[in-house]
């Protein structure tokens, strides 16, 4: 008997908001967190794109300065969010070896790296500080998380770009379901609106250039979308045993009852354009969960807003479901938020969530002319989802050919 | 130059910023890692932000013998001399 996995605890600090009831009133609402950036460097350094979405919450305003000195920029996002989803989660007793950590990041501690070479040319090697090294290694947000709920049961960091929030939840459901763990924070985090980050993924043309209307450039299955909007950010969810969320009485949000990782290997950025490693993924997290095509109401698509992108992820869709595809309805969330990288799993699995359970679906911005080659029912205005027992899926893909699939069941 | 009390209120400021300690409990008999809880990452942070802010070299085999707040502004005093 494979054991069940529920989620009970919801964290994130986003472009829309820095909580979850902020940003989910506002992902229902449909707003955008894009904004010029006012940082001198945009200029300095030429930047063709002067626009990302930062979270609306700055770290410092909820974690102290003290604490704050110890970590870069994406794992003091990441322990914001994981101290929300252990707070909501409602636990106050557990076996610090039962509790494992898994906390993605994309890119890691690229603000503390490059802020360390930058004092290295400047000022010599003595400047540089002793913390760089626990600051910019990939794995610092999951051991500053691990540290911070004392979990033992082993700190697991995917990386795996824009797939790795999701690949974590992947890690943490096998970590329960394997015995190994009966609780695990998962979750992923970034902050990578710096200007080299910035410099290099307009350099491969994968960002919107909307510089004089930032909120509509982050467009999914427009006719117009011309790249994505860099966000940052972080997600983390509580995973957690079904029998030890019972014995508890807790509150809970709904089952993660599948998950899958696939590669395409077949280009290191572009997606396969018959998005064949994407519709493995959807078919095994859908076997994996005894998912039928018809249990499935609502995606939180991937849809970052490129104009290579957001189609094979449809022809995924509808080679997984069928013709049922017409009946689902779609959220591009980063029509709002931005592409919050490797966080960006985590936050959107969050949204899927409390999408099952609130059963609302949250709001695709700036779809003005829907591409005629995806005509998927995307949601644009309040859409309620059924009553019942239903199924929704979060898509996350990767550069790199990553592609990983979240499936939430209602409980 | 700057007189022992300077260097003493220069240090306290440091490890304020570094760990959060208020100013006034860096006190000249206060042991770092005793007394003040401050680790050897946090200590060589203080060190290097010493260097900077007085104008000296503190040679890291010289971090060790720095057991008190005032076996800091002793060295600093007298690397200034």
């Amino acid at each position: 008997m494979t054991r069940k996995v529920v989620i009970t605890g919801l964290g994130a600090t986003t472009p829309i908001g820095g909580d979850v009831p902020t940003m989910w009133q506002n992902a229902l609402k449909g707003v955008s967190g894009a904004h010029t950036l006012e940082d001198d460097w945009v200029a300095k350094y030429e930047l063709p794109v002067h626009f990302a979405a930062r979270c609306t919450t700055p770290a410092l305003d909820v974690l102290s300065r003290v604490e704050a000195k110890r970590m870069d920029p994406s794992t003091q996002f990441g322990v914001i969010a994981s101290r929300e989803a252990w707070a909501d989660s409602g636990i106050t007793e557990i076996d610090p070896d039962r509790l494992a950590v898994a906390f993605a990041t994309g890119i890691g501690g690229v603000w503390t790296l490059l802020d360390a070479w930058d004092t290295l040319k400047e000022k010599g090697p003595r400047r540089v500080l002793p913390m760089t090294v626990p600051m910019l290694m990939p794995n610092g947000v999951a051991a500053a998380v691990s540290l911070d709920l004392g979990a033992r049961a082993g700190a697991h960091t995917p990386v795996s770009a824009c797939a790795s929030g999701t690949e974590a939840m992947h890690l943490g459901l096998d970590l329960i379901r394997s015995g190994k763990a009966d609780v695990v924070m998962c979750g992923g985090a970034e902050a990578a609106i710096h200007p080299m980050p910035l410099a290099a993924f307009s350099s491969m043309q994968a960002l919107s250039r909307r510089n004089d209307d930032p909120e509509h450039a982050s467009r999914p299955y427009d006719l117009g979308r011309d790249g994505f909007v860099m966000g940052e950010g972080a997600g983390a969810l509580v995973l957690e045993a079904e029998e030890h969320a019972l014995a508890r009485g807790a509150r809970i949000y709904g089952e993660l009852a599948g998950t899958s990782v696939t590669a395409d290997a077949y280009h290191i950025t572009a997606p396969d354009p018959q998005g064949l490693g994407a519709t493995r993924a959807l078919k095994a997290a859908m076997f994996d969960g005894r998912i039928q095509a018809e249990d499935v109401v609502h995606v939180n698509a991937h849809a970052t807003s490129t104009p290579v992108g957001d189609k094979p992820e449809y022809t995924a869709l509808k080679a997984a479901l069928g013709s049922h595809v017409d009946n689902v309805a779609v959220s591009a969330t980063k029509s709002q938020m931005g592409h919050l990288l490797g966080a960006s799993g985590a936050v959107e699995a969050v949204l899927t969530v409390l999408a099952v359970h609130e059963r609302k679906a949250p709001l695709t911005i700036n779809l003005e002319n829907q591409d005629p080659e995806i005509p998927l029912d995307v949601v644009t205005s309040a859409r309620d989802l059924p009553a019942g027992d239903i199924v929704a899926l979060s898509n996350s893909f990767g550069f790199g050919g990553h592609n990983a699939v979240v499936a939430i069941r209602s409980v | 130059m700057a007189s022992n009390e300077e260097i003493l209120a220069g240090l306290a400021e440091i490890v304020n910023e570094e760990t959060g300690l208020a100013p006034e409990a860096v006190e000249l008999d206060k042991s770092f890692t005793e007394d003040l809880d401050i680790d050897s990452i946090s200590m060589m942070t203080i060190v290097v932000n010493a260097e900077e802010k007085f104008g000296v070299r503190i040679p890291d085999e010289e971090v060790k013998n720095l057991k008190t707040v005032g076996d800091a502004v002793d060295f600093i005093s007298g690397a200034q001399a």
